[in-house]
């Protein structure tokens, strides 16, 4: 009997541990059976491709879940960074360097103006940032009184903008790396893995990550121990935008324009996929590889589905499924879910 | 006495798990009485309120309240056991909680919270009628001599004038028995002053009051009769004028000297010289000087201002005035940081609160300040920080399968060892420990007390407590904290326990040391 209940345990720490992995397995083997042309090289970089733009912003929110905040401006500093980039080029006739560093800038500037929000105006994390996200949809329609920017447009004034997107700008977004395959890998995807990698480093192995965790598991500890507890979270907010913003670089890289319609499902993406990453090896808390593994997820289920000929308007309900049978994976059945 | 309480309690009794928190108290309130109950912290005193307010359930023994029709030598009383804080409101037994705003609902004007109870029972008008709030508001209002804008919102009301509506809001249902839960934590003497007038009121009009606090001056001013409790039993009732405070106080804190007793040390190197440094407004300075090897117990009652010192000393908040030296360097941090770099270390009070990082297990738990020790170019590194924890675990004998456990895995006395092992692993100039045996078993008591005595040397150690036994046990030097301020000194030899149990009761008679 006990030694019955000792194995149902293991058996439910190890459904808790490994449950996700081996559902992303078993989705990718169902879709490979039941998707036409689902294992091929172009279905591969579709996946990648869609991956990397939601992984990265997945990571850069994955920061203010660590120090216990929430950040919703990411989709739309990604579509900011995006026009931006689009109308430093194109409008303003400036090269690669100067669009990129601008949209950096963007990305800092707005997780500065949300940590400072969060941190000594006292909003609310949710709120702060959801205000943000409302102003910055509004704010990259001014420029251009909403219209998306191309080469050739018509400007509100009359004249035609001819700028156009540098050729090593593109390359960001359309350029593939031979692997195994030829023409196999993103550079956007390498950019990924880049992030992914930094940001799992400096998370788990530096002080400074560690304090991160500790502030959002106990902000007056934190405190107690010395630790500029304000600053760790304005910091979480600006990893988290500048992430974003390079997620924006590399959607307008891909574009080639400024897209006003483009990048309306980036945030459910990438919060899905981070929450999802709690859930992957029963880490119970935000962590830069189950928000990676997540995404992978969110990737390889839209690619499957679109495959399937399912309705886009299916897609939505069935991440939001997704994501809500991942969350009661976290936190009801690990039981460690204190957040 | 005792045959016209209106409220009487016996033998009641409380466990949660096996750990019993009441162990059979009995206590009579007497209509147009204020009774004071005092008692230290895990004495008991907010179980008792709560099931007395329905909101826990009793574990055995009896409460009776008078009928209506009340009769001296009526000895026939209603048996009282309230499942809900909602029957014993019905029933006549009405409690303001400590925390202010349980008792008002902060975005709604006062008329409405005063009659929040009549608006939301059951046979409630479905409408809401603002003109018959505003009158039977006013009712409410005009009864208890309440002078506030009827249409202003709580949040915009100072704390004294919530707590008014809060009390005028119970009182709307008439009570025979009114228990007031450190009512004065967080008005100042003024507003205090408000409420004791209102409170004189409701002892004319007959109210039984139990009032809990630990403010004496608070109980001098409204005291007809003091109940003190310990470790779950009533230790002691004075209800003989003059009442006998220093008595009471006694009874609370204990005094079960253990023979066991330390031999004192002295120091003669200084390492913290505090000199003329005031906490709060109007408090008298405070001057000291710590030495090196030294162990001093800081005591005073609850709310003196023990964690307000401690906190200045470790850069948490900053005084209103006077200076403060470190080994012969001027200190004034400006942050906890700071403070942590001169060597200044705290062990705050409140571990669930102030100390445990939930999501970390015992080794990242102690690590947690040292961080910058224990890592280069910024990476931790997990060797040292292991060891560390390895080492600490073993010489405070924290019971554990590994370092790798989590703190919620740990009972009390050992979580509080890993918060003493925190910040004991490296060597600090100025020990500061708040409380630390709060909610600490007493074999863990005595590893974490000894341990501190044993390390003592290279530093100055300095403990807030308010249990009198625990600063006999561990320390060297005795201070004794009233009213924001030292009032007390004594070597912990031959101690005149008469003047210090005095000096933390802040009798007239004593002035400083």
């Amino acid at each position: 009997m006990s030694s019955g209940w000792v194995r149902m345990a293991a058996a439910r720490d190890h459904a808790i541990r490994y449950g996700f992995i081996v559902l992303l397995f078993g989705l990718i083997a169902y879709f490979a059976v039941a998707a036409d042309g689902f294992v091929s090289p172009q279905s591969a970089v579709f996946i990648f491709q869609s991956v990397a733009i939601t992984g990265v912003l997945a990571l850069g929110v994955t920061a203010t879940l660590v120090v216990g905040g929430f950040d919703l401006s990411i989709g739309s500093v990604a579509t900011s960074a995006m026009m931006a980039a689009a109308y430093v080029m194109v409008v303003l006739e400036q090269n690669a360097v100067v669009a990129v560093v601008a949209c950096l800038a963007i990305g800092v500037i707005v997780g500065l103006i949300n940590g400072w929000l969060i941190v000594y105006m006292r909003v609310p994390d949710l709120l702060a940032t959801l205000g943000m996200m409302f102003l910055l949809v509004g704010l990259q329609r001014i420029p251009t009184e909403g219209r998306s920017i191309a080469t050739g447009m018509t400007m509100p004034d009359g004249s035609v903008a001819n700028g156009t997107f540098g050729a090593g700008f593109l390359a960001l977004g359309r350029h593939r790396f031979d692997f195994f395959i030829p023409n196999l890998i993103p550079v956007s995807v390498v950019v990924l893995l880049v992030l992914a990698v930094l940001i799992w480093f400096f998370l788990e192995y530096t002080r400074f990550g560690r304090m991160m965790y500790a502030v959002g598991s106990n902000e007056r500890a934190a405190e107690l121990a010395g630790a500029p507890v304000k600053a760790y979270k304005i910091w979480a907010y600006v990893i988290s935008g500048v992430f974003a913003s390079i997620g924006g670089i590399l959607l307008a890289a891909r574009l080639g324009r400024g897209d006003i319609a483009s990048g309306n499902n980036l945030l459910l993406d990438a919060v899905a996929a981070a929450l999802i990453g709690y859930a992957v090896l029963g880490a119970a808390k935000p962590n830069a590889f189950g928000t990676a593994v997540g995404a992978v997820f969110v990737g390889v289920l839209l690619q499957g589905l679109t495959m399937m000929n399912a309705p886009y308007y299916t897609q939505d309900f069935i991440k939001g499924l997704v994501l809500v049978v991942a969350l009661v994976f976290t936190f009801a059945l690990s039981g460690r879910g204190k957040r | 006495m005792g045959n016209n309480a209106v409220f009487r309690v016996h033998g009641l009794r409380k466990s949660f798990g096996h750990i019993e928190v009441l162990g059979g108290v009995s206590l009579d309130l007497h209509a147009g009485e204020v009774t004071v109950l005092m008692g230290a912290n895990g004495a008991g005193k907010s179980t008792l309120v709560k099931i007395i307010s329905g909101v826990y359930e009793r574990g055995g023994g009896t409460m009776s309240l008078a009928g209506n029709d009340f009769a001296p030598q009526d000895f026939a009383l209603q048996d009282f056991a309230p499942n809900t804080p909602a029957e014993a409101i019905r029933a006549g037994v009405v409690t303001v909680h400590q925390n202010i705003n349980d008792g008002v609902v902060a975005d709604l004007d006062v008329a409405t919270n005063l009659t929040l109870d009549r608006l939301s029972g059951s046979g409630a008008p479905v409408l809401f009628n603002p003109g018959r709030v505003r009158r039977e508001a006013k009712a409410v209002a005009d009864r208890m001599g309440l002078a506030i804008d009827l249409r202003a919102r709580i949040s915009d009301l100072s704390l004294a004038d919530r707590q008014m509506v809060a009390i005028a809001r119970a009182m709307a249902h008439q009570p025979k028995v009114l228990i007031l839960d450190e009512p004065t934590s967080s008005l100042s003497s003024a507003e205090a002053d408000r409420l004791f007038a209102l409170l004189d009121r409701l002892r004319e009009h007959g109210v039984a009051i139990l009032y809990i606090s630990h403010r004496m001056s608070d109980i001098r001013r409204l005291a007809d009769r003091i109940v003190s409790m310990r470790d779950g039993v009533i230790s002691g009732v004075f209800d003989r004028k003059p009442l006998d405070y220093e008595g009471a106080v006694n009874a609370m804190l204990g005094r079960k000297i253990h023979l066991d007793r330390i031999v004192a040390r002295n120091s003669a190197r200084p390492v913290l010289t505090i000199d003329g440094l005031r906490i709060a407004q109007g408090a008298r300075p405070i001057s000291l000087t710590l030495g090196d090897g030294e162990v001093v117990a800081i005591t005073g009652l609850v709310g003196v201002g023990k964690t307000a010192l401690a906190e200045t000393l470790f850069g948490v908040r900053k005084p209103l005035s006077g200076t403060m030296m470190l080994s012969g360097k001027p200190y004034a941090p400006g942050s906890t940081g700071e403070a942590i770099a001169a060597g200044v270390f705290l062990v705050a009070k409140d571990r669930g609160e102030n100390g445990i990082v939930g999501d970390f297990n015992i080794q990242e738990n102690i690590s947690l300040p040292f961080h910058r020790r224990m890592s280069r170019l910024g990476v931790l590194k997990r060797r040292i920080e292991r060891a560390t924890a390895r080492r600490q675990i073993q010489e405070l004998g924290i019971v554990c399968r590994s370092e790798k456990d989590e703190m919620s895995a740990l009972s009390g006395g050992n979580q509080q060892k890993v918060m003493v092992a925190r910040w004991i692993s490296q060597a600090a100039k100025l020990f500061i420990l708040d409380e630390p045996f709060q909610g600490v078993d007493i074999s863990a008591r005595r590893d974490i007390a000894a341990k501190l005595r044993a390390s003592a040397n290279g530093r100055a150690t300095l403990l807030f407590v308010t249990e009198l036994d625990e600063a006999l046990e561990t320390a060297d030097r005795i201070l004794v904290m009233s009213e924001q301020t030292i009032v007390g000194e004594h070597r912990n030899a031959d101690i005149d326990l008469e003047r210090l149990l005095a000096e933390v009761a802040g009798g007239p008679l004593h002035s400083a040391a």
